[in-house]
């Protein structure tokens, strides 16, 4: 039995990201990390692996650069790592990753817990992680902060929700794609032997052939990255003691009409 | 042209007023895509909600109020949307990019192998297409999307990037259908709900006061024999003796760095920038906080942002519209005063 769990690799999260002129977004030489949501991802599947006694997989699906992910991901101390890449997923959407997501877990054959962060960061987007629970015909739990309970025996699971009014506790079937929240957990470092071991590692690449799905046809297409519109950068500094800082600010805030 | 669908989101039989910037959204196509706008209500009220969307701007309503649809659940939900849309071949479906909407969206999506184009900044109808803006790479880029192939095209808004429009009630036709699945074909049972009382979503607010590090230099001592950590101590009273009155007297959601949320100052619901939550109100106040480029990102799209920090050198200033150098724990007071007074509260 298999946990899976989705990465991805994207830029450092301090690193200057822009459009060239080209076109083509670029983060100079900045290094890529593991997707930051996806570090309480990894760390929930190796977690879950050893409770069911199961192994814990890890996939991207995209081209080369994505293989740091998964390495790191082996070096925290998952047990296998795969790669779906295909040209015809170049700017490939979430519908289109769904597709070839759900088909690398069918082609497992044997996972009940799929996991995912609960967004990438790269493409700004979580729809391909409900879309991935739909293609597979499975229960979807978004936006998890705890795994209270779950018996892959009975195929059950129980788990705390975090939604914008509060907290939600669901019962629900295995199999099932879960999304998880930065609370679930403390991710662990990968080990000094961990990143020796992955290094080494060689991950297997599977085409749409492979797993024997074509994509559809409908789908959004990027026409174009833009950089930011310059952003306003009129600053004002407010000077005096607490009392006068306090009134000066009211005033301009109420010129603004913001409040 | 089919009708433009505009999904409803609603919690314990009210809508979400956010829902009626997605009503505006879709009224500003209807014109050009020469469709009426059809607001879709589901759960506990749906009749009377559906009068309220044609006061902000629906023409008709589907509703359908079953008590399998009294809680969101995405089975149920998502299994009528999709049974909708392959029916009646809308030509787009709108929400507001909730928690629910995003998953309910993008499942419904998926079922019928549509477009998405999602968390759309704007939203255009060029040569029968639609096209929009959305942000990507933490915000720091944006990028243009259209929606390839034919069919139904979803699209999931920006919170507070689309302004409703004001209410004139009107009254509106409603078709009520039947629910796609039955409670027993519903594996999702919603065992319990715990509503953080007291606090205004982050997402929707207008207004926002966020703490950061520089709220554990409260002046306030814990008590006598209080054992924990002094720092914990001090920034918890803080948000809860300090900010927290400033964010009542502005109607104000309280946020929080991350540095004061991995510290345990504040839970993490509260957390703003790259694993929190990304928010755009018309005013974002940053009291003690440095502004890492992580926080940035949760926060760059705010209308206005006033900085209080006691470095003058902080990133924050560099966003900031509004800077004030100083010791946040006798600016808040005051300025809390101050609203109180000139806001006559």
């Amino acid at each position: 039995m298999r946990i899976v769990v989705f990465t991805r690799s994207t830029p450092d999260t301090a690193a200057k990201v822009e459009v060239d002129a080209s076109g083509k977004v670029t983060w100079g030489d900045a290094a890529t990390v593991v997707n930051p949501w996806d570090e309480y991802a990894l760390e929930e599947g190796i977690l879950q692996a050893k409770n069911a006694g199961g192994k814990a997989a890890v996939i991207a699906v995209g081209p080369a650069m994505h293989d740091e992910a998964l390495k790191h991901s082996l070096a925290m101390g998952l047990d296998e790592a795969y790669r779906v890449w295909d040209a015809s997923l170049e700017n490939a959407d979430g519908l289109a990753y769904a597709t070839a997501a759900a088909a690398a877990v069918q082609k497992l054959g044997d996972a009940e817990l799929v996991i995912f962060g609960r967004e990438s960061v790269d493409v700004g987007s979580d729809q391909h992680i409900y879309q991935t629970a739909r293609k597979l015909g499975w229960t979807m739990l978004a936006y998890v902060s705890k795994i209270i309970a779950v018996d892959y025996a009975a195929k059950t699971i129980k788990v705390e929700k975090m939604l914008e009014q509060g907290r939600q506790v669901i019962t629900s079937k295995l199999p099932a794609v879960i999304s998880v929240m930065k609370d679930i957990n403390a991710p662990r470092y990968p080990s000094f032997i961990g990143i020796r071991k992955a290094s080494k590692a060689v991950i297997p690449e599977w085409s749409l052939a492979d797993l024997g799905v074509s994509l559809p046809a409908n789908g959004a297409k990027i026409a174009a990255y833009r950089n930011l519109p310059p952003r306003d950068t009129k600053f004002e500094m407010i000077d005096g003691t607490p009392q006068e800082q306090a009134a000066k600010l009211v005033d301009k805030l109420l010129e603004e009409k913001v409040l | 042209m089919s009708a433009i669908y505009v999904w409803i989101e609603t919690f314990k039989g009210k809508a979400a007023p956010t829902s009626w910037e997605a009503v505006a959204a879709g009224r500003s196509l209807a014109a050009s895509m020469n469709a009426p706008v059809t607001a879709l209500v589901f759960g506990e009220n749906a009749a009377a909600i559906a009068q309220e969307a044609g006061a902000y701007g629906a023409d008709q309503a589907i509703i359908c109020d079953d008590a399998t649809l009294t809680d969101f659940r995405l089975e149920p939900y998502a299994a009528l949307l999709s049974q909708l849309v392959r029916q009646h071949a809308p030509s787009a479906v709108i929400a507001v990019a909730s928690s629910r909407a995003r998953e309910l969206l993008a499942a419904s999506a998926a079922d019928t192998d549509s477009a998405l184009l999602g968390d759309a900044l704007n939203l255009s109808a060029d040569g029968g297409g639609l096209m929009i803006s959305r942000p990507a790479f933490a915000g720091k880029v944006l990028s243009d999307a259209s929606a390839n192939g034919g069919g139904t095209v979803f699209v999931t808004l920006r919170s507070r990037a689309f302004k409703a429009a004001e209410a004139a009630p009107k009254s509106i036709p409603v078709e009520s259908v039947a629910p796609a699945l039955t409670e027993d074909q519903i594996v999702s049972k919603v065992e319990s709900f715990e509503e953080e009382s007291g606090t205004v979503n982050l997402g929707d607010a207008a207004v926002i006061v966020s703490g950061g590090r520089g709220m554990a230099n409260n002046p306030a001592n814990p008590p006598a024999g209080y054992s924990g950590d002094a720092a914990v101590w001090k920034a918890q009273d803080g948000f809860t003796q300090v900010l927290q009155p400033l964010a009542d007297v502005l109607g104000a959601a309280v946020g929080a760095s991350r540095a004061a949320v991995d510290a345990g100052y504040i839970p993490y619901a509260h957390q703003v920038g790259q694993t929190g939550r990304t928010v755009a109100p018309d005013l974002y106040i940053a009291c003690g906080i440095s502004g890492a480029i992580q926080h940035q990102a949760g926060m760059r799209s705010s209308k206005i942002i006033v900085a209080i920090n006691k470095d003058g050198e902080a990133p924050i200033f560099k966003m900031a519209r509004y800077g004030l150098v100083g010791d946040l724990y006798q600016i808040l007071p005051a300025l809390t005063d101050e609203l109180k007074k000139r806001l006559g509260k």
